[in-house]
């Protein structure tokens, strides 16, 4: 409990020390992600407390997993940071920032930071996770940002609805979809830009958000300031950071991002056999739902008694109905103490008091949503490394 | 738990203060210094010349140790010269490809 309040007041006075402008990473430490090849440098970047390092250019920084024990909203300054493209508006000037709406509509709009903060706020508590979180335990290994399950993250966002936006706008008859396109882009003009598309109803549906705010505070820098997309229950790819321009077009973008990158199997449960190449695909969309033991790490040693273990568990927007805990290997499940529920798109944390005799205990987490969807015993597997939701164990030896 | 959130929602008031004073004029985001380095290999310096004008060399250190390491990273490179428009010559492709094997 001390422990953690120091290092907790240590990262913030080292944050403040750093300040806004550092250069300098601090000299930090490294950690081993439990797979091969998972050493990574603990970094430090402005705004943030030390991180998981993945790549430096473009910044991609992993949230250390023990901060999802501390509570149902990540903290902005450990909040994950994922890029494509290495040219990044590091000195983009928020008076000057415009948003511009455009395309199949009556009216374009070029919005100033102003103009959208003085319309009328919503807020909502959404999990964003990166499609490629825990890609680094997929057996076959497949390329790509090689995380473990720190890709994610859940706090309270607040902004205006796009719907709102889109109204002021006019979005023309025969709209199909909305690209949306952030000041982050390429080094060469011969890689395409990323940008992103959603459906016109999906645009417009009130939930999907332009967000300004996050856990009150501005957005991060890297998280996307001073503008980025929320779309509740989706991947964090679709939730384009830096945005500044959106258009409405009557036909499905085919840009790179949508048409042939993020993309997962045409099959009923989106898997394939591990090693094959789909035969069809379509775009990545929602969570696939998930849980976690938060309490206690892989490889804990632990007293044998009474104990209480704490969690995690999301979906992609219907909620969690039940969350089960196993302390023998899966033989036998017991149902656990959901804690608030902070909207059917949020972390919802669980806790079950134990009792773990001496021995290796295999601790398994298994939640169950409100659509019914359950997460499975054995992976899926996909070429890209995208869904992983596997049921979760935790190995610990008791004494 | 409660005395924890307190911590926290001091440090995150007062980083909120200093970053809040920032907001008036352009961001000025600096990264820390780039530190990760290629390892040294065959044709290291036709790697440097090509692979890091788009990307941190880490992007290579982390992936995946894969069974068939030659077939991994062309297919690697390959795909960063048709989907990412890599210009990089024809003649230069084999030596990044042997270097990327061998070294990763």
């Amino acid at each position: 409990m001390i422990d953690r309040r120091d290092l907790l007041k240590g990262a913030g006075l080292a944050a403040l020390a750093a300040g806004f402008g550092a250069t300098k990473a601090l000299a930090l430490d490294t950690v081993t992600l439990p797979f091969a090849n998972g050493e990574r440098p603990l970094v430090k970047y402005p705004q943030k407390r030390p991180m998981i390092g993945l790549t430096s250019r473009p910044p991609q920084l992993e949230t250390p997993f023990a901060v999802f024990n501390d509570g149902p909203l990540t903290p902005n300054n450990a909040f994950f940071v994922r890029y494509h493209l290495s040219d990044l508006p590091y000195n983009l000037d928020p008076d000057k920032f415009t948003l511009e709406v455009k395309g199949k509509v009556d009216k374009p709009l070029k919005l100033s930071l102003k103009d959208i903060r003085k319309m009328k706020a919503t807020e909502i508590v959404a999990v964003n996770q990166c499609s490629g979180n825990s890609r680094g335990f997929f057996e076959p290994r497949v390329a790509g940002g090689q995380l473990a399950n720190g890709a994610m993250g859940c706090a309270r966002w607040r902004g205006v609805p796009l719907k709102a936006v889109l109204e002021m706008a006019g979005v023309q008859s025969g709209a199909k979809q909305v690209t949306f396109n952030g000041m982050d882009g390429p080094v060469s003009d011969k890689t395409p830009d990323f940008i992103k598309a959603l459906d016109l109803d999906h645009a417009t549906d009130g939930e999907v958000m332009l967000a300004y705010g996050m856990n009150g505070e501005d957005l991060p820098f890297l998280n996307g300031f001073p503008l980025r997309l929320v779309v509740p229950g989706y991947y964090g790819t679709y939730w384009v950071k830096h945005l500044n321009e959106i258009t409405v077009i009557d036909s499905v973008y085919d840009g790179f991002w949508m048409k042939s990158a993020y993309r997962i199997p045409d099959t009923p449960n989106n898997a394939i056999e591990p090693g094959t190449t789909p035969k069809a695909t379509i775009p990545i969309n929602r969570f696939t739902i998930r849980s976690f033991i938060t309490s206690v790490p892989d490889g804990a040693k632990l007293k044998a008694g009474a104990t209480t273990l704490r969690g995690i568990a999301f979906d992609g927007g219907k909620g969690i109905k039940e969350v089960q805990v196993s302390t023998d290997g899966g033989k036998t499940w017991a149902s656990t103490k959901l804690g608030k529920d902070l909207g059917k798109y949020a972390f919802r944390e669980w806790k079950l008091p134990v009792k773990l005799a001496a021995g290796t205990v295999e601790l398994k987490v298994r939640a169950t949503g409100n659509g019914g969807e359950i997460q499975p015993d054995t992976p899926r597997w996909n070429p890209a490394g995208y869904l992983r939701n596997v049921v979760e164990t935790v190995r610990v030896s008791v004494a | 738990m409660i005395m924890q959130r307190t911590v926290l929602i001091s440090v995150t008031l007062a980083l909120a203060a200093v970053v809040g004073s920032a907001l008036a004029a352009p961001v000025n985001y600096k990264t820390p210094d780039e530190v990760a380095a290629f390892k040294p290999g065959p044709n290291l310096e036709v790697v440097q010349g090509n692979c890091t004008a788009c990307h941190s060399s880490d992007y290579i250190n982390t992936q995946p140790p894969m069974k068939d390491k030659k077939a991994f990273w062309q297919a690697e490179v390959t795909k960063m010269i048709k989907v990412y428009g890599a210009p990089i010559d024809d003649a230069d492709v084999g030596k990044i490809v042997d270097y990327l094997s061998a070294t990763y």
